[in-house]
């Protein structure tokens, strides 16, 4: 029986996406997601494997982090990521492409930042 | 939210946001030895399951226990300041995994070449994949293993077809600052390339 329970809970996160192939949350590797509400306990209705994100997620984390800590694959992470932030469970963080000059600043941040770190 | 403990607590959280920089190169040139050593966290490894079996293609001797299903990424973190974290992504190092790299290369803010001098030709797929797509700023970083290079920059780029555009340094793989350099020359260039690509008011 547990096994069975086990099982269906790996299904479910492909099912769930219905076909979708990309979010509305432009969810990388490097993004940076933290939980709405952290004082507030995960609605009971949640899988386990989300309900162990929205309480890692309490210090904010990116993707990757969630994968490697939770030893979910990234692809897996993604999809339930994606689901929580549907519901306004998880906030996700911007993610500087320094694909626009608009980011310049940013990039001039991190340049600094990286020049006060690495001396 | 007002009435939680947590609430001034998230808001300035949510300033927070990331980058990425994709670390590539061939098999064994330093790609996660460059991770380590400018990473505030050791190399994390995360997993991307692949329905494609390794068997026959893997050297399995020096990792025999290596499973044929999933792509390893190595990853680190460096946090810039209170509201910026940059992660360094190691790219999978065996060719045949290359068409991961599109979903790793996209939203980079640039990529770093790792070039171990003793074996360019392990090189030439990684150079090729950014001169061709021009995807992302990328920059080439020759890894001195003992202290030596083979080959002068200059012989590089022409062994390589590396642009005449594309910064090429040297560095050593171990050292913490020289691996920063490598990340600030990476900066460097992509602000320029940015600069330069803006459209003239």
């Amino acid at each position: 029986m547990s096994f069975r329970r086990r099982r269906s809970n790996r299904v479910r996160p492909f099912t769930f996406t219905g076909g979708r192939t990309r979010s509305r949350h432009p969810l990388m590797v490097q993004t940076l997601v933290s939980t709405s509400e952290p004082g507030q306990e995960p609605p009971s209705t949640l899988m386990p494997e989300s309900i162990n994100i929205y309480r890692l997620c309490r210090e904010t984390r990116s993707l990757a982090e969630v994968s490697a800590e939770l030893n979910i694959p990234l692809g897996v992470t993604q999809v339930l990521i994606s689901d929580l932030a549907e519901q306004d469970l998880v906030y996700i963080h911007p993610t500087i492409t320094g694909s626009s000059p608009s980011e310049n600043q940013v990039l001039e941040r991190a340049l600094r930042g990286l020049e006060r770190l690495f001396q | 939210m007002v009435s939680n403990d947590f609430s001034s607590d998230s808001r300035s959280n949510r300033k927070k946001m990331s980058s990425k920089i994709v670390i590539a190169g061939g098999f064994g040139a330093g790609k996660t030895t460059l991770v380590s050593s400018v990473s505030e966290i050791p190399p994390v490894t995360t997993e991307a399951i692949m329905t494609e079996a390794s068997i026959g293609h893997d050297d399995n001797s020096i990792t025999p226990h290596k499973t044929t299903t999933t792509v390893a990424m190595d990853f680190g973190r460096i946090t810039v300041d209170d509201e910026l974290i940059m992660y360094m992504f190691g790219t999978p190092g065996q060719a045949r995994f290359w068409f991961m790299w599109d979903d790793l290369v996209r939203g980079a803010v640039g990529a770093v070449v790792v070039v171990d001098c003793r074996r360019l030709a392990d090189s030439f797929d990684a150079v090729d994949y950014f001169e061709t797509t021009k995807r992302i700023p990328y920059i080439v970083a020759l890894n001195k293993f003992e202290g030596l290079l083979e080959y002068t920059p200059e012989q590089v780029r022409e062994a390589l077809e590396i642009s005449p555009e594309v910064p090429i340094i040297d560095f050593d793989a171990r050292h913490r600052s020289s691996g920063g350099d490598v990340l600030k020359t990476l900066l460097r260039y992509a602000l320029e390339h940015n600069r330069a690509s803006e459209p003239v008011a």
